[in-house]
Parts: C-alpha cells; sequence; structure tokens
C-alpha cells in the first residue's frame, strides 16, 4: 500500500527554481501559473479500466458461463478473473500520479516497478486524446503527449490514463500553447477553431475502394473460426454443408456466388469500418496554431499538432483509390504515435479535397501536392520494366526445367506485371516550391510527399552498381518527421545534386563537383 | 540544361588500412559459417548437387574474400567539416551520407571484438532522424577518438534542438 503524500518532494536540484511543495510557493509566481501539485488520475477510471478489459474478454465469460453448464470453477474462474482485473486497475490507480511544472510534465507510476516519466514541456509536439467507449460513458479521455524523442524504440512518450474530458481539453490547450507564446496559459483560448474540413457523407463511396472491408471479413472470419472452436459452437457445420451445396453446382456458378458473396460482404463491411473510424471526422486549425483532427464513431480520437511541428504533408493514392479518384493524406509530424493511424489528416476522400486540405493546413495558396513533377529520365523505366519482367521470367525459366507443364503461368502474369512497371515510373516525380521538397513514388500505393525543406536535417544519397550504370541516383532527404527518409527515387545524377543542392542551400555544395562532358 | 555533370566528390579522408584485414575477417567467418554444415553433410552423403553446392560456395566465398575488402578500402572515405560529416561507404552499391553538424544529437564510438584486436572503431553519428544516422567504419581508435571529441565539442556549442 503506497498513500504516499500528493506532495512528495521531487528532487531540488531537477527544478531549483520551482519549489516541488505547494506550501512554499513564494507569493507572486511567474506568469503561467500552471499546476505544480500532484494529480491522480480520474476516480472514475477505478470503474472505466475494468470495464474496458472487461468488455475485451466478454467472448471469454460467455464460454465460460452461458456455454458451461453453470459448473461451480466456470462461475470461480470469472469472479476470480473480474476481482484481479479491478484489483489491478485499483493498484493502477494508487500509484498512478502526474503533475505539471513550468518546465515539465511528470508522471509517477507502478508499485513493483516504479516508473518515473519526465517530458520537457518545449519538447512537446503533439497532444493526442483517446476515448474508448468506456471512456466516453463516464466523460473521460486519455491524453498522450508526443515528443520528438525517437532514440528508444517503444517508448512512445507519455500518457495519462485517464481523466475527465474537460481536464483533457484543458491541458491538451496548457501543453500546447506553451510552445507558442507564454500567454496567459491558466486561461485556455476558448475561441473555436477555423474549420479546414469536415466528413462528407458523399465520401462513403471511397469505402469500399480501401480493402479495409476485405480485411475486416478475413479478420471477422478468423475471429468466428477461432471462438467457435473455444466455444465449441458448430459454426463450421453448416458452413460446411453451404459449402458442399456450393461446390456441387457448375465451377461458373460457384466462382460467382463466392465472388458475389465477399465483393458485398467487404463493401458493407469497408462502409461500417469507414464509419466507425472517421464518423465525424473534422480538421480544425486551433487558436494557438495547432493543426487538430477529431474523429471516431466508437472511439473518439483528437490529435493536435504544434503547427511548427509540421514538417510537411504526404498524400497517399493505394491502386484502387486512385483508379477512383481518391486519396488520403497524412502529417509528416515529430513526436506521433506509430500505432493506431494518428498521423491521418484525411480520410479517404476525393483526390481534389486531399490536394486543398494540405494547401490549408500548409497554408499555401495553391497546394504544394499540386506542383507539376518532373518526370525521371527513360532509364529509370527500364529499371522498373527489368525489375517487372525479369523475376517472372527466372520464375519460368526455374519451373520449365522442374515443372514443364506449369512454366506457362508466370508468363500470363507479365503483361500485368509490365503494366505495373509502367505505371510505377509514371507515378516518379520530383519537384521544388520556394518552400517544399516535392517526391512522388510508387504504384500499388502511390505516395506523395510534400517535405519543408527547412526539415530536412540531411542526405542519404546511394547508387547501386545498376544505377550506377544507368546514370542514376536515389537521393533520400532525412529529416526528424514521419518516416525518417524520404526518397526521389532513380533521379538522373546531375538533376538529383542539384535538386538536393537547390532544396537545402550550403549543405551539399562543399562536396559537390563540376565536370563538363 | 548545361553540358556540366554534377558529381560528389569523394571524401577527404580514407579509412585505415587495417579495415582491409578487418572486411576480410568478417567475410572469412561468414563463408564458414555457411561451408561448415555443407562439408559435415558431405562426410554423410554425397551426392552430385551437394558437391556442387560446396565447390560453388567455395569459389564465391574465396572470390568475395578476396575482391570485397579491397574494393571496399578503395570506397570508403569520410570528412569532417566545421558545418557537416560526410561519408561514402559501400562497394558494389554505394552510398554518401551528409548530416549538418547544427543537427547532430549522439556522437558514439563503437568497438567490436574483432575492431579491438586490430585497434580500430566505428564512430557513429546520429540526429533527430529515425534513418539517418551516419557511421565511420574502421578508423583507427585514437583518431576515432579524437574524431568523436571534437564533433561533440562543435554539437555542444551549437544551439537548438536539432530537430
Amino acid at each position: 500500500m503506497t498513500t504516499s503524500p500528493p506532495d512528495r518532494p521531487a528532487s531540488p536540484q531537477d527544478y531549483p527554481d520551482h519549489p516541488a511543495s505547494p506550501l512554499d510557493l513564494p507569493p507572486a509566481p511567474e506568469p503561467p501559473a500552471p499546476v505544480v501539485d500532484w494529480h491522480r488520475l480520474d476516480v472514475r477510471m477505478l470503474v472505466v479500466r475494468p470495464l474496458n478489459e472487461i468488455i475485451n474478454l466478454v467472448p471469454v465469460f460467455l464460454g465460460l458461463l452461458v456455454l458451461g453448464r453453470g459448473e461451480t470453477w466456470r462461475v470461480l474462474a470469472s469472479v476470480g478473473v473480474i476481482v484481479a482485473i479491478v484489483l489491478l486497475g485499483l493498484l493502477r490507480w494508487v500509484t498512478t500520479r502526474y503533475r505539471i511544472t513550468a518546465d515539465q510534465v511528470e508522471l509517477h507510476t507502478g508499485l513493483f516497478v516504479r516508473k518515473r516519466l519526465a517530458v520537457p514541456r518545449e519538447r512537446i509536439r503533439t497532444v493526442d486524446l483517446t476515448a474508448k467507449l468506456g471512456h466516453r460513458l463516464f466523460g473521460l479521455s486519455a491524453i498522450r503527449v508526443g515528443t520528438g524523442q525517437r532514440d528508444q524504440p517503444g517508448e512512445d512518450g507519455l500518457t495519462l490514463d485517464a481523466v475527465s474530458s474537460a481536464e483533457a481539453e484543458r491541458l491538451r490547450v496548457l501543453l500546447l500553447t506553451r510552445t507558442a507564446a507564454p500567454t496567459d496559459s491558466a486561461q485556455p483560448d476558448e475561441r473555436p477553431g477555423t474549420v479546414l474540413s469536415a466528413l462528407d457523407t458523399r465520401w462513403l463511396r471511397y469505402a469500399p475502394l480501401t480493402l479495409s472491408g476485405l480485411v475486416a471479413v478475413g479478420a471477422l472470419f478468423g475471429l468466428v473460426t477461432n471462438y467457435a472452436r473455444e466455444l465449441d459452437v458448430e459454426v463450421l457445420g453448416p458452413l460446411t454443408e453451404a459449402a458442399h451445396w456450393v461446390v456441387e453446382q457448375p465451377l461458373w456458378l460457384t466462382v460467382s456466388l463466392f465472388a458475389g458473396a465477399v465483393v458485398v460482404i467487404a463493401g458493407v463491411g469497408s462502409v461500417l469500418v469507414y464509419l466507425v473510424q472517421f464518423w465525424g471526422y473534422r480538421l480544425t486549425r486551433e487558436p494557438d496554431d495547432t493543426v487538430r483532427v477529431q474523429r471516431g464513431l466508437l472511439t473518439t480520437r483528437s490529435v493536435s499538432v504544434a503547427e511548427q511541428r509540421l514538417r510537411g504533408v504526404e498524400v497517399e493514392e493505394p491502386l484502387l483509390l486512385r483508379a477512383g479518384r481518391g486519396a488520403h493524406a497524412k502529417t509528416v509530424t515529430t513526436g506521433l504515435g506509430r500505432k493506431g493511424e494518428s498521423n491521418l489528416l484525411l480520410p479517404p476522400a476525393p483526390i481534389t479535397e486531399a490536394h486543398r486540405v494540405s494547401g490549408l493546413v500548409l497554408r499555401q495558396e495553391t497546394p504544394p501536392t499540386r506542383t507539376p513533377l518532373r518526370r525521371h529520365p527513360l532509364a529509370a523505366l527500364r529499371r522498373r520494366l527489368v525489375r517487372a519482367v525479369v523475376p517472372l521470367l527466372v520464375v519460368a525459366a526455374v519451373l520449365a526445367y522442374l515443372a514443364p507443364p506449369w512454366a506457362w503461368v508466370p508468363l500470363t502474369l507479365l503483361p500485368l506485371s509490365a503494366l505495373l512497371g509502367w505505371d510505377r515510373y509514371r507515378s516518379l516525380g520530383h519537384a521544388l516550391t520556394d518552400r517544399y521538397l516535392l517526391a512522388r513514388q510508387g504504384s500499388l500505393i502511390r505516395e506523395t510527399v510534400a517535405l519543408q525543406r527547412t526539415g530536412i536535417i540531411g542526405w542519404r544519397i546511394s547508387r547501386s552498381f545498376f544505377q550506377r550504370r544507368s546514370g542514376l541516383v536515389t537521393i533520400s532527404a532525412t529529416t526528424a518527421a514521419g518516416d525518417g527518409a524520404y526518397p526521389v527515387v532513380d533521379v538522373a545524377e546531375t538533376d538529383g545534386l542539384a535538386l538536393a543542392d537547390e532544396a537545402v542551400p550550403d549543405l551539399l555544395r562543399p562536396f559537390l563537383e563540376r565536370d563538363s562532358g | 540544361m548545361s553540358t556540366d555533370q554534377l558529381r560528389l566528390r569523394a571524401p577527404r579522408h580514407r579509412v585505415s588500412r587495417k579495415s582491409i584485414t578487418l572486411w576480410t575477417l568478417h567475410a572469412v567467418i561468414g563463408w564458414t559459417v555457411l561451408l561448415v554444415p555443407q562439408l559435415v553433410a558431405l562426410v554423410f552423403s554425397r551426392s552430385p548437387w551437394q558437391v556442387t553446392a560446396v565447390v560453388a560456395t567455395l569459389v564465391v566465398g574465396v572470390a568475395h574474400t578476396l575482391v570485397m575488402p579491397r574494393w571496399r578500402y578503395r570506397v570508403h572515405r569520410w570528412e569532417a567539416t566545421p558545418d557537416a560529416v560526410y561519408t561514402l561507404a559501400g562497394w558494389l552499391n554505394q552510398e554518401w551520407r551528409i548530416a549538418p553538424v547544427s543537427r547532430i544529437q549522439t556522437v558514439d564510438t563503437k568497438r567490436g571484438p574483432l575492431q579491438q584486436l586490430l585497434g580500430l572503431s566505428t564512430v557513429t553519428v546520429t540526429t533527430a532522424s529515425a534513418a539517418g544516422p551516419v557511421h565511420i567504419e574502421g578508423l583507427d581508435h585514437d583518431e576515432a577518438v579524437r574524431l568523436a571529441d571534437e564533433l561533440t565539442t562543435t554539437t555542444q556549442a551549437t544551439p537548438g534542438d536539432a530537430t
């Protein structure tokens, strides 16, 4: 049991000019008077966390209680699990405390393994509020504070799970304003943000083009069969019978039935997934100069990014979505967790909307992602085609040797593969605007990135044996944000180096040489 | 477009000549690991396939062990100016890396057992990018320490949080 006083003294050398105990506070502290005493997480978490975990375990309880015949061990096991979950929740609540001083956000947690996290406030890049269903019922939100620190993998910033939604909102403004200007941050700015974009129900037609339905169908099928086996339910029996019936029909009927069923279920599934993920989507610019994305039907999320930490925008067009003239967009920024698509800027929507949003978010008159791109040399096309064709030819040759009757199969894929190679070449492009470096690549997922030139913190220029023979190089701009490096693939050596030299003046210049030829 | 061709010039300094030995040792160890199981298998059964595989491994291994270290030595170069760290590495595939000194976050030196044996060190310079560490492999240990110190000093003198 640790019921230590709330004003546990912190090591004084950490914050010499901020006394640890509120009792010793000088009469008039500096203008921003942030919370200095320790806070616990919201007391409602005692209910919410166990509830969330129990909801996740519902199938197990079903298996234990409903499907059994009320044997004692099943009941006891269920009660035991619930008690353990509640106790763990209590322990966590008792041992977790946080406070926000003028300089840092601190979190102490854990009983057996005590963890003390401190994040300097000037390093805070993003604030991510997530409210799962259980949280929402009780008016709570979890806050994740993201910094640009990438040294320790798995170290995903600092999370307060959870505080009341009002407190979360207050903290969001407090934590992000500090970086902009030391104004009166105790009084959160109540002005509403400017809406840059909001969900349009017509965007739902892009849902079936995202394949998320297909993934959902697969996951659902896996889940059902898995639990069916665990819970001794004969789901497979009727399914097997249906399958037998289907197989007895003519082949064309079977194939079209199956394909039809998958398409319909996947279509419906993808619309549902889209709604669950993006319901209530709103992209706003808040008065404190942050860009904020809110979304979610069941679990609501709100991700705020300090605008001065925004390094660019990436527009993604997966092949199917591209065929429907759609796209989705991501921010390129430091300090966002990698899980849960926290860098989402725009859900699948018309490509025109993606461009519009990228222009608005980056405060550019003409969207940088619309900049006409320079094509790459034909040698790049040759490389794409060789890569598309040669592996298939090799496979065909091996098959011709090992299993001659099958050698034709890879050859039938040749036209498709070549087409893909050609499309990959068509996607390649780069450009430079006065503030952004543009690079585009990819066919199955075409990615166009607009990277702030001042956000580039180095170059990697690679040249493989074959690239050297074709006079090409791949130039990657490294940055602290997003993927870490954004490549301009297979560009002519002179063009690429000129591009890099122009994008970041004086960095590459001392290492360049010219020879007339 | 002018007829001028832009090129990256080679960084100024070569790495230590002892690196050739290091890379040779690496190659020998790697190929031995591949070869030994094959030889053991050869004791038990001797199909033409296996013999071909062993011979192929031997030929490729010897060629690689002879060519790669010397080729690498001719390629690998580094340079540290007051403004940037600049390296070139690789052999068949080559890569230039440039990190501005103002964006450096940490400077480490590291030596594996073989490197200690030969008195070599690797200097790793990281920036805030997840993809941008610059490695200078195969420096003489003293030189590596000197370089690391020098870079640390200049980095500390540069304000900002390097992102």
